[in-house]
């Protein structure tokens, strides 16, 4: 593997509690970030997943710099993201840019295209001249896919995909090193999903870029990504390389997430699901110990209730799980059965 | 009352459009599907494919001041469609019930999830409230709610999303439908939780001998499911088969680019996509001949012209198809698709 482009070392993220109005007193706290810990190359694909409330989204605003850590550090090819001011973060910034979920909310509906994809430009005061400006913009907005004579339409005159291929032209205009790709196709529709996830494709083999890809669907998850991070409650329960996460996970979470993904195919026979009883934990509310033993099919007491496992390697894999408890025995992937007979 | 020998539901040349200021809006158009007794329907579509608008009128939810609705809709026999507002509302969460897709805003924020459950029942069943509150428990209970004599007396905010969603499927069991409408049921929530509420959904099924129409946009979901699937393309029904002959035989081009598009989980990682180019277009400006002619790569010029009729396959029984394609083209595009 190359020489780290990203490095995140042990980044907490707390939202205060508090009671009271005048005189507020913290109670509590919400550990949406526990103390993450990664690592990503240059032009290497690291896909998170996890279920609602994992904190993958707080990951994401962390490394853009839309929240700042409680504590731990970001930092880019040696510069901390984390705690730079200032001309400083601005520079950072440019580095590193973001396409949300939701393309109906995270495009200015007054503004035309063209002034959108051009917002990077003018913070950053880059293409000064007019002409040059548009130029670019229109160069970007083909790159994506666009048609570069829409630079005066408005957002609501594009269905979601295009939307989203705005979105993706405004995070490439300042030619960043990273991309942080949060649920980029959850809300678009099944045959528009692949546009946009054959376009992230092409767009990194073209400009190298690196990717953080943020998604709840592992079957996309796998598509994208050379390694796989999957949180809960707030830590990185396994990181695996994406074919060893997919044929033997560690993590009794990550078997019961593969488990869980509906196969469109209708002669396999019916699956029980892994995962009964409880939901999802309270990031306000960590359970001692393993955070996932209220759930765990594996948990034994009083190792998983008490003591808190470590993200490390485990017996002949190349990736790491925080378990007490590992799986040994290869699963095959969902479907594989049938796939092989 | 209701003939053995006919099907539970049965929906034919259903046709709602709805009057707005930019056009008239063409949700669904000439749309046929029955559901027998006990099966499971799945409905597949991408947004704005009128699956909602097919379902939501069956319940006469889309009767309106700027909606014209044509067809028949015959449930044992009775038609609904003319039926007057407060007969129709005695069929309405008894015999036939639904499950919308967002639990949250499906359910008041304001009143207790007991409080809701009973108020469903005593809409239907002349039942004191202890009567009513004690079947609302024994509810709960049964779509896995934990320790439901003391969760009934709990806001739908202090419910996970899992639990609404089952909060909400007690609430439609509650009269014992013999038809439930679930719209996108487990679409807002996560994998886990979805797997446990389709166990869940089936599991009730075979206990109760309810018919369910399953809509939703995900072929994962209906392929484990549904006994029947129909395939609904801009306010049209593509194609129409039970679940095997969908999967192993598909004859829509539709068909065969949603099932190309989405990721496969046995594949190589590493492997091209074959999304559907284009996007789904305006119902009010639905194109001409076949609808799906602009975005399928097998389209000729006079399929601009023709508009297709949902025509018989012969491979398997209830197996139909609306292409202009000769039936051996379309099996010879599908045998070099599937390699």
């Amino acid at each position: 593997m190359t020489e780290a482009l990203l490095t995140v070392s042990n980044v907490v993220k707390h939202f205060p509690l508090t009671r009271g109005v005048v005189f507020q007193r913290q109670v509590g706290a919400v550990r949406a970030v526990d103390g993450v810990s990664f690592a990503l190359a240059k032009g290497e694909t690291l896909g998170l997943v996890g279920e609602t409330g994992c904190g993958k989204s707080t990951v994401a605003r962390l490394l853009v710099r839309l929240l700042d850590p409680s504590s731990g550090s970001i930092r880019l090819e040696g510069e901390d993201i984390s705690t730079a001011k200032g001309d400083e973060l601005r520079r950072l910034r440019r580095e590193v840019q973001i396409v949300f979920q939701d393309p109906y909310s995270s495009l200015n509906p007054r503004k035309t295209v063209g002034s959108i994809v051009a917002e990077p430009f003018v913070i950053h005061g880059l293409e000064q001249d007019k002409a040059g400006r548009r130029r670019a913009v229109q160069e970007l907005m083909e790159q994506v896919g666009l048609n570069p004579e829409h630079y005066n339409r408005y957002p609501f005159e594009f269905s979601g995909g295009q939307r989203q291929r705005i979105g993706v032209a405004r995070a490439l205009a300042l030619r960043p090193k990273l991309i942080v790709a949060d649920e980029p196709v959850s809300a678009l529709d099944v045959s528009i999903q692949g546009q946009i996830l054959n376009l992230l494709r092409e767009l990194r083999r073209e400009l190298g870029l690196s990717l953080i890809f943020i998604s709840h669907d592992l079957s996309v998850v796998r598509h994208m990504c050379d390694r796989i991070a999957v949180m809960y409650l707030g830590r990185i329960v396994e990181l695996a390389p994406t074919d060893e996460l997919f044929t033997h996970p560690r993590h009794p979470y990550t078997r019961a997430l593969l488990s869980a993904i509906p196969i469109p195919d209708p002669t396999l026979p019916p699956r029980e699901p892994e995962l009964t009883g409880a939901d999802v934990g309270s990031a306000a509310d960590v359970p001692p110990g393993c955070r996932f033993h209220p759930r765990c099919p594996r948990c034994e007491e009083p190792r998983c209730t008490s003591d808190d496992p470590v993200l490390e390697r485990k017996d002949g894999s190349a990736g790491l799980a925080a378990c007490h408890y590992p799986l040994q025995e290869m699963q095959p992937p969902p479907g594989a059965a049938k796939a092989a007979g | 009352m209701s003939d053995p020998s006919r099907p539970l539901l049965e929906v034919r040349d259903l046709r709602v459009s709805f009057e707005t200021e930019d056009g008239l809006v063409r949700a669904v158009d000439r749309v046929s599907f029955s559901v027998e007794n006990g099966r499971t329907l799945g409905i597949v579509g991408e947004s704005g494919s009128g699956k909602s608008v097919a379902n939501l009128t069956i319940l006469g939810l889309t009767r309106a001041e700027n909606a014209r609705i044509e067809g028949s809709i015959q449930f044992r026999g009775r038609e609904l469609l003319g039926m007057g507002d407060d007969e129709l509302r005695k069929v309405r969460g008894n015999e036939i019930a639904m499950v919308f897709q967002d639990p949250l805003s499906s359910l008041h924020p304001f009143y207790k999830v007991g409080w809701q459950i009973v108020e469903a029942i005593q809409a239907h069943r002349d039942v004191g409230k202890a009567e009513a509150r004690a079947r609302a428990i024994e509810l709960l209970g049964e779509v896995g709610i934990p320790r439901p004599e003391r969760r009934i007396d709990d806001y739908p905010h202090e419910f996970s999303g899992g639990m609404r969603q089952r909060a909400m499927i007690a609430m439609a069991l509650v009269n014992e439908p013999s038809l439930l409408l679930a719209d996108e049921p487990t679409t807002a929530l996560d994998v886990t939780t979805q797997a446990q509420i389709l166990v869940l959904l089936d599991r009730l099924q075979s206990e109760h001998g309810m018919a369910v129409i399953l809509i939703t946009h995900d072929l994962g979901v209906v392929a484990e499911n549904a006994d029947e699937i129909a395939v609904m393309y801009a306010g049209k029904i593509v194609e129409n088969a039970d679940a095997p002959t969908l999967f192993g035989a598909p004859q829509h081009p539709y068909t065969w680019g949603l099932l190309r598009s989405i990721p496969s989980l046995t594949a190589a990682s590493g492997e091209e996509l074959h999304p559907i180019p284009g996007s789904p277009p305006s119902l009010i400006h639905v194109p001409s001949g076949c609808s799906f002619h602009p975005r399928c790569p097998y389209a000729q010029p006079r399929h601009a012209e023709v508009e297709p009729e949902l025509e018989r396959v012969d491979d398997a029984a209830g197996h139909s198809v609306a292409c202009l394609l000769a039936p051996e083209r379309r099996a010879q595009i599908w045998e070099e698709l599937r390699k």
